[in-house]
C-alpha cells in the first residue's frame, strides 16, 4: 500500500521537510492511518460511553431506545441508588459500602506491601546476603503461579491465625500476593543506582537502616510512583482474593458489584447496574488519567518482572 | 562463614526474613500441601487417606473440567494472537508522526486501568440480545440479524476473548510502542535509503527487531489467561451451561461450593505443572539475565 500511495502522490517540490523518517506531507497513506486510528478509537471508547449513557436513562428510555442514543436528559438517579440502595446480596445499602470496604483494605495494602517490597529489593540490592539469590528466584516464579494453588492452605492457615474474613487478613493475603512485582519492582530499581553511592556511605559509616532511610529511600521517588500506581489498581480491581479472604463484612467494591448485578430477582435495572459499575471503575480511572505517563511506565515496569 | 561476616549480615537477615517466610510457607509449603491433599480423598475436609491418582482420573473424566481446559485453550490462543496482532498495528500506526497521539494512547489504554469485573458486567451489557448491538442493528432496519454469541454454548468463549481482547490491546500498543521508539534512527535511514517500501520494512526488518517487546506482551498476556476467573463470574458465570467455564473457576467452585477439596487441589496441581513447564525457561533465561545486570 505505502509503495503505491508515495508513487501516486508527488512531493510537494519545496515543501520544508523534517529531518526525521517520515516525511509531514497529507497523502493517501496518512489518511488511512487516521482512519483505522479513529475507528479503534471509537471502538475501544465504545463501551464507556454505553455504560454512561445507560446509567443516565430511565428505565422506559432504556427498554424502548438503542444502545448508542443519548438519555433524553441528564438523569442521576440511578447513580443515587446504586450508591446507597442497592441490593449487594442480602443488604440494601448500595455500593457505597463496598466502596468504603475498599477503601479500607487499598490503604493499608498499598503501604505494607510497598514497605516489605522496597527493603527486600534494596536488602537484595545492596546486601549480598547468603542464600538471596534463591530467594529471588522463587520469588521471580511466585509471580506466575496461578492463585487458585494457594487458596485452600492460605484458607486454612489465616483461620488458624484467627484472621479469616478479616481486614488484617485481607491485607497479608495483598502483601503476600503483592510480594513478588513489589521486590523485583525495587530490586531491579536500586541495582541500576551506582554501586559507588552505597560504598561512599558505608564508608562514611552509615548502617542498614540508616543508609535505605537517608539514601535509598529519598532516591526512590520515581520508582515508588509507579509502585503505588500499580498496587492502587491492581488492589482495587482484585475480585477473587477480596471474595476468598476478606469475609462478607468486608467484601470488596467489586465482589458487592458483581453481586448487585449477577444476583437481582426480578427484572434487572439496568440503570442502577451501569452506574454501579461506573463508580467502581472511577478510582482505577481517575488514576489512569490522572497519572498518565507515569500509569504506562508503571505497566512497563510491571512488564520489565515478568 | 567467619563470625565477623556472619554479623555483618545480620541486618540483612532480618530484613529478608518476611519474605523467606512467604516464600517457605506460602509459595513452597502451600503448594506441596496442596499437591499432598490432591493425593487424598478428602471431600469438606481434609482427609489423610492416601489415594494415588484417584483424583486425576476423576478429574480428568469430568466434562465440566475437559470443558474449561478446552477454553482456555482457545482462549489464550486467540487472546493472546489477536491482542498482539491489533497492539501491534496500532503501534505502528501511531508510530508515524500523527496528531494527537497523547489522546490516541490514552483511549487505546484506558480499558486496562479497570477492573475484570468491570469489563465483564460492560460487554455483558453490550453483548445482550435483547438489549445490546442485537437490537441496535435490527433498529437499524436488519429484523433478522443476529449476534447473540453470548447466549449460545458453541459461541459464547468467543465473547470472552472479546472482552479480554478489549481490555489488553492498549497494553499491548504501549509495549509495542516503547519498542519502537527504541529502535535506532540508523536503521530508519539505511532503510530508506535503500528504497524499501515501508510495509515490507514493518515486516522483515522492524517487527523482527522487536522480540523482547513482543516477548514481554505475550508473558503479561499468559499471565492473564492462567488467572482468568473474574472476566468469566461477571460476564458469563460459566454459562450458558457450563460452556464457558475455565480451570480457575472449576477450582473455586469446588473448593467453596461443590465442597470436594481433593478433586479442586487436583485441578490446582494441573495448572501449576502446566503454568511451570511454560514458564521455567523463560524465568530462567530472566534470572540469568538480570542478576548479570545487578550489583548482587
Amino acid at each position: 500500500m505505502s509503495a503505491t500511495a508515495s508513487a501516486s502522490v508527488p512531493a510537494r517540490s519545496g515543501a520544508i521537510e523534517p529531518a526525521g523518517r517520515k516525511p509531514g506531507r497529507i497523502s493517501v497513506e496518512m489518511i488511512g492511518v487516521y482512519a483505522v486510528l479513529i475507528l479503534a478509537a471509537l471502538a475501544i471508547a465504545m463501551p464507556l460511553y454505553v455504560m454512561v449513557v445507560t446509567s443516565m436513562k430511565t428505565m422506559p428510555e432504556i427498554r424502548e431506545g438503542a444502545l448508542f442514543a443519548l438519555p433524553s436528559r441528564a438523569n442521576w438517579d440511578a447513580w443515587v441508588k446504586a450508591w446507597t440502595s442497592a441490593c449487594t446480596g442480602l443488604t440494601c445499602e448500595g455500593i457505597r459500602v463496598g466502596f468504603w470496604n475498599s477503601v479500607q483494605i487499598l490503604i493499608p495494602s498499598v503501604i505494607v506491601s510497598i514497605a516489605v517490597g522496597s527493603i527486600n529489593g534494596y536488602a537484595l540490592a545492596f546486601w549480598n546476603v547468603p542464600g538471596s539469590k534463591i530467594l529471588f528466584g522463587i520469588l521471580l516464579l511466585g509471580a506466575f503461579v496461578p492463585y487458585p494453588i494457594f487458596v485452600y492452605p492460605l484458607v486454612r492457615i489465616l483461620s488458624t491465625l484467627g484472621l479469616y474474613g478479616s481486614l488484617p487478613g485481607i491485607v497479608l493475603i495483598h502483601t503476600i500476593f503483592g510480594l513478588p512485582v513489589m521486590t523485583v519492582l525495587f530490586r531491579n530499581f536500586y541495582a541500576s543506582l551506582p554501586i559507588e553511592l552505597f560504598k561512599a556511605a558505608r564508608v562514611d559509616g552509615a548502617g542498614f537502616v540508616r543508609l535505605y532511610l537517608k539514601i535509598m529511600l529519598p532516591m526512590s521517588i520515581p520508582i515508588l510512583v509507579v509502585a503505588v500506581i500499580l498496587q492502587v489498581t491492581g488492589i482495587w480491581n482484585d475480585f477473587l482474593l477480596g471474595l476468598v479472604f476478606a469475609g462478607r463484612e468486608n467484601f470488596p467494591m467489586t465482589v458487592q458489584l458483581n453481586n448487585i448485578v449477577n444476583s437481582t430477582q426480578g427484572e434487572r435495572e439496568y440503570n442502577v447496574e451501569m452506574a454501579a459499575t461506573m463508580l467502581t471503575a472511577l478510582v482505577p480511572l481517575a488514576v489512569y488519567f490522572l497519572s498518565g505517563r507515569w500509569f504506562v511506565r508503571g505497566i512497563a515496569s510491571g512488564a520489565v518482572k515478568g | 562463614m567467619k563470625p565477623r561476616r556472619f554479623l555483618r549480615h545480620i541486618p540483612g537477615f532480618i530484613a529478608l526474613a518476611p519474605a523467606t517466610l512467604v516464600v517457605l510457607v506460602v509459595y513452597i509449603g502451600c503448594v506441596a500441601w496442596s499437591i499432598q491433599i490432591s493425593t487424598t480423598n478428602s471431600r469438606i475436609l481434609p482427609s489423610s487417606q492416601y489415594v494415588g491418582l484417584r483424583q486425576y482420573e476423576i478429574l480428568f473424566a469430568n466434562e465440566r473440567w475437559l470443558t474449561s481446559l478446552q477454553n482456555l485453550v482457545i482462549f489464550g490462543l486467540l487472546f493472546i494472537a489477536i491482542a498482539i496482532a491489533i497492539g501491534f498495528l496500532l503501534a505502528i500506526l501511531i508510530d508515524q508522526k500523527i496528531q494527537g497521539e497523547g489522546l490516541f494512547r490514552t483511549v487505546y489504554l484506558y480499558p486496562f486501568s479497570m477492573s475484570f469485573v468491570v469489563t465483564g458486567l460492560a460487554w455483558q451489557w453490550i453483548l445482550t440480545p435483547a438489549n445490546g448491538i442485537e437490537k441496535v442493528v435490527r433498529d437499524l432496519g436488519f429484523p433478522n440479524f443476529r449476534f447473540d454469541w453470548i447466549v449460545d454454548q458453541q459461541m459464547v468463549i468467543y465473547t470472552i476473548v472479546l472482552a479480554a481482547v478489549w481490555h489488553a490491546a492498549g497494553l499491548v500498543m504501549a509495549i509495542a510502542l516503547a519498542g519502537l521508539r527504541g529502535i535506532d534512527a540508523e536503521i530508519w535511514k539505511a532503510i530508506r535509503i535503500d528504497g524499501i517500501p515501508k510495509w515490507r520494512a514493518y515486516l522483515f526488518i522492524v517487527i523482527p527487531m522487536l522480540k523482547a517487546s513482543l516477548a514481554t506482551a505475550v508473558v503479561l498476556l499468559s499471565i492473564s489467561v492462567v488467572r482468568l476467573y473474574d472476566l468469566v463470574v461477571a460476564m458469563t458465570h460459566g454459562g450458558p451451561g457450563i460452556a464457558s467455564e475455565v480451570p480457575a473457576k472449576f477450582v473455586i467452585d469446588y473448593l467453596f461450593e461443590r465442597q470436594n477439596i481433593g478433586l479442586a487441589t487436583a485441578g490446582t496441581t494441573v495448572m501449576l505443572v502446566t503454568v511451570l513447564a511454560v514458564l521455567t525457561p523463560y524465568v530462567y533465561l530472566q534470572h540469568r539475565r538480570s542478576l548479570k545486570g545487578g550489583h548482587a
